[in-house]
C-alpha cells in the first residue's frame, strides 16, 4: 500500500505547513478585521523574524546544538521574534497607518505596500551584514541555511515510509496553543472584547470610552507577533530562509485568509490548512511548477465567486 | 462647577451641567456647524430639535469628541471637554446613545453591555440588573447576539449600554427612528423615569412633538444655528415652530 502512505505523507506535510501558514494568516484577518486594511508588509514582518531568529543563533554561536541546549534556543528564539515582530508591526502602524486613520482606504493599501519594500530591503541589508550565519556577508541576496537544531529523526520508526518527525511536534506544540490562547484573549477578555467592539463599529466603541488607538496598536501587536512565532517554525522546518521568503509566505497567508473569510480567524485556520494541504498535494501528485498557479487561481476565483470566504458569509454582515 | 454664571439664570435654577457657546464643526469643505449655542442644567431633560440636515447629530457627535469642533467652546460640570478625547468625556460622565443605536451586533447583548461600561472596574450587577429592570427584554435576550434583536430591542440595549457608564448627562440621537410606536412611547417612558432619578438628558429628535412634550426645555437648530429656544410648552404653542416642526397648516 505504497500509496497509502505516500498520501499520509502530503496529509503531514500539508496540515504542518498549513499550521505555520494559518499563524501568518491571523495576523492579516486581525488587521482586516479591524481597520479593513491588506497589511502587506505582514509577510515581509514575518521574514525580518527569522532573520533575526538567525542572528540570535549565530550570536549564541554556532556550535553543534542537540537535546536541552537545543530546545533551549528554539524557546530563545520564539520569544524574542515574536516580541521583535510584535514591537514592529505596532511601530509599523503607528508611523505608516495611525496617520492615516480617516484617510481613504486605498491610501491606507499603498502605505502598506510601501512599508513592504522598506522591510523587504532591510532584509536584504541584514542578510548582507558580515556574519557567518549569513555566510560572511558574501552574497545578501542568498538563501541563508538555518541550522537543523530540532531534528529530522522519524517518529514512527525508520522502517516507516511515512515521516512524522519532531519538526511536525513542533509546528503543532507551538501553533495549537497559540491558537487557543488567541481564540481565549479575543472572546473573553475585556482587550479581546474591545477589539471585536472596534472591529463592529469603531465610533460606537469611542462612544463606550474605548480608546481605539491603543485596541488597534494591540491587535497589531499581537498579529505581528503571531508572524514571529511562525517565522521561528517556519525556519526550523524548512532550514532555509531568504529575504524574499515573506512573499510567498505572505500571499499564501493572505490568500488563506481570503479563502477562509477574512476577518474571520476560525477562517484564517481553515484556509490556511486548505492551502497547506493544496500545496503539498500539487507538488506531489502534480509538479512543484503548477503550484503557485493553483494557489492563486484559488485566490481569483474565491475573490470573484465568494469574495466573502468560506467561512465568512455570516461574518460580513456590517451593519 | 460654574453654576448660574449667565445672566439669564434665575437665583433658583438648578447650576448649568452642559454648556456649548459658539460651536462650529466641519465634515471637510461642508460647514455642519456654524454657531450652536446651548445649555442643559441638571436635572433636566432639553431636546434639540430641528429639519434634516440642520446637524443635530452633528452637535452631538462634537460634544462627544469624535467629530473636532473648528470654534467654540464645550464645557460640562465646568470644565472644558472641547479638543478632549471621546473616551475621556465618556469616563467624564457624558455618554451618547447615537444614532441609529450602532450596537455590536456580533456581540450578545450581555457583552453589549459590558461594552458601556468598558471604562469602569469595579461590580456591574447593580447597574445590569437596573438596566434589566427598565427593559426586562435585555435579561431575556442576555446571550443573544444584538444584531438578532428587533430596532426597538437593540435601542434599549443602546440606551442601556450607555447608562453602563453612569453618566451624569446623557445624549440621545433619535431614540424613536424606525421603532414601533407602542415602543417609541416605552422609549420615551423610559427617558422619563430614568430623569426622575436624576439623571439629565439632551435629546435630539425628528419626532418633535413627542420631543417637546417630554422636555423641560428645547432649542430649535436650523442649518448649523441654534435660533429659537423655550421651554418644551411654549415651542409646541409658538405659530413658527408649528408650522416648520409639527406638520400644521
Amino acid at each position: 500500500m505504497e500509496w497509502v502512505d505516500f498520501f499520509l505523507q502530503q496529509l503531514i506535510t500539508g496540515l504542518s505547513n498549513g499550521m505555520i501558514i494559518a499563524l501568518i494568516a491571523i495576523g492579516y484577518t486581525m488587521v482586516y478585521g479591524i481597520i479593513e486594511l491588506i497589511n502587506f508588509a505582514h509577510g515581509d514582518l514575518f521574514m525580518l523574524g527569522a532573520f533575526l531568529a538567525l542572528t540570535l543563533l549565530g550570536m549564541l554561536g554556532l556550535g553543534d546544538w542537540s537535546g536541552a541546549s537545543a530546545w533551549a534556543a528554539v524557546v530563545i528564539m520564539l520569544i524574542a521574534s515574536a516580541g521583535f515582530c510584535g514591537a514592529l508591526n505596532w511601530g509599523i502602524d503607528r508611523l505608516a497607518y495611525k496617520p492615516l486613520r480617516s484617510a481613504s482606504k486605498l491610501s491606507l493599501l499603498v502605505s502598506a505596500i510601501g512599508a513592504s519594500f522598506i522591510l523587504v530591503n532591510l532584509g536584504l541589508f541584514w542578510g548582507g551584514l558580515p556574519m557567518d550565519v549569513f555566510a560572511g556577508g558574501v552574497a545578501a541576496a542568498a538563501p541563508k541555511d538555518f541550522p537543523a537544531l530540532v531534528p529530522n529523526t522519524n517518529l514512527l520508526g525508520e522502517e516507516s515510509l511515512v515521516q512524522f518527525t519532531p519538526k511536525d511536534v513542533l509546528v503543532w506544540v507551538v501553533t495549537v496553543p497559540l491558537m487557543i490562547g488567541l481564540t481565549w484573549i479575543v472572546t473573553r477578555t475585556r482587550l479581546g472584547k474591545a477589539m471585536r467592539a472596534t472591529a463592529q463599529n469603531p465610533v460606537a466603541a469611542r462612544l463606550m470610552g474605548i480608546d481605539t488607538d491603543r485596541v488597534i496598536g494591540a491587535t497589531f501587536l499581537i498579529g505581528g507577533a503571531l508572524g514571529g512565532f511562525a517565522s521561528v517554525i517556519y525556519s526550523l522546518y524548512n532550514n532555509t530562509i531568504s529575504f524574499q521568503m515573506g512573499y510567498r509566505a505572505g500571499m499564501d497567508a493572505f490568500t488563506a485568509a481570503v479563502l477562509g473569510g477574512i476577518g474571520s480567524m476560525p477562517g484564517a485556520v481553515a484556509g490556511a490548512l486548505v492551502i497547506g494541504l493544496v500545496r503539498s498535494m500539487s507538488d506531489a501528485y502534480l509538479e512543484t511548477r503548477w503550484t503557485n498557479t493553483i494557489v492563486f487561481g484559488i485566490l481569483v476565483l474565491i475573490l470573484i465567486f465568494r469574495p466573502s470566504g468560506l467561512l465568512g458569509s455570516r461574518v460580513k454582515e456590517k451593519v | 462647577m460654574s453654576a448660574g454664571s449667565t445672566g439669564s439664570a434665575s437665583a433658583s435654577a438648578p447650576p448649568v451641567m452642559l454648556r456649548v457657546h459658539g460651536l462650529a464643526a466641519r465634515y471637510g469643505a461642508i460647514e455642519a456647524l456654524r454657531e450652536v449655542s446651548l445649555e442643559v442644567r441638571v436635572g433636566e431633560i432639553v431636546s434639540l430639535i430641528g429639519a434634516n440636515g440642520a446637524g443635530k447629530s452633528t452637535t452631538l457627535m462634537t460634544i462627544s469628541g469624535i467629530v473636532r469642533g473648528t470654534s467654540g467652546s464645550v464645557e460640562f460640570e465646568g470644565r472644558r471637554i472641547d479638543g478632549e478625547r471621546a473616551d475621556r468625556i465618556v469616563a467624564g460622565g457624558l455618554a451618547q446613545v447615537p444614532e441609529g443605536r450602532r450596537v455590536f451586533p456580533r456581540l450578545t447583548v450581555r457583552e453589549n453591555l459590558e461594552m458601556g461600561a468598558y471604562l469602569r472596574s469595579d461590580d456591574l450587577r447593580p447597574d445590569l440588573a437596573r438596566v434589566h429592570e427598565l427593559f426586562p427584554v435585555l435579561a431575556e435576550r442576555a446571550n443573544q447576539l444584538a444584531g438578532t434583536l428587533s430596532g426597538g430591542e437593540q435601542q434599549m440595549l443602546a440606551i442601556g449600554r450607555a447608562l453602563m457608564s453612569r453618566p451624569r448627562l446623557l445624549m440621545m440621537d433619535e431614540p424613536s427612528m424606525g421603532i414601533a410606536p407602542l415602543l417609541v412611547a416605552r422609549i420615551f417612558e423610559a427617558v422619563q423615569e430614568l430623569n426622575r432619578h436624576g439623571l439629565t438628558v439632551l435629546l435630539v429628535e425628528q419626532n418633535a412633538r413627542a420631543a417637546l412634550k417630554l422636555s423641560h426645555r428645547a432649542y430649535v437648530l436650523e442649518t448649523g444655528r441654534t435660533t429659537f429656544t423655550g421651554s418644551g410648552a411654549e415651542l409646541l404653542g409658538d405659530d413658527r415652530i408649528r408650522r416648520a416642526y409639527l406638520g400644521e397648516g
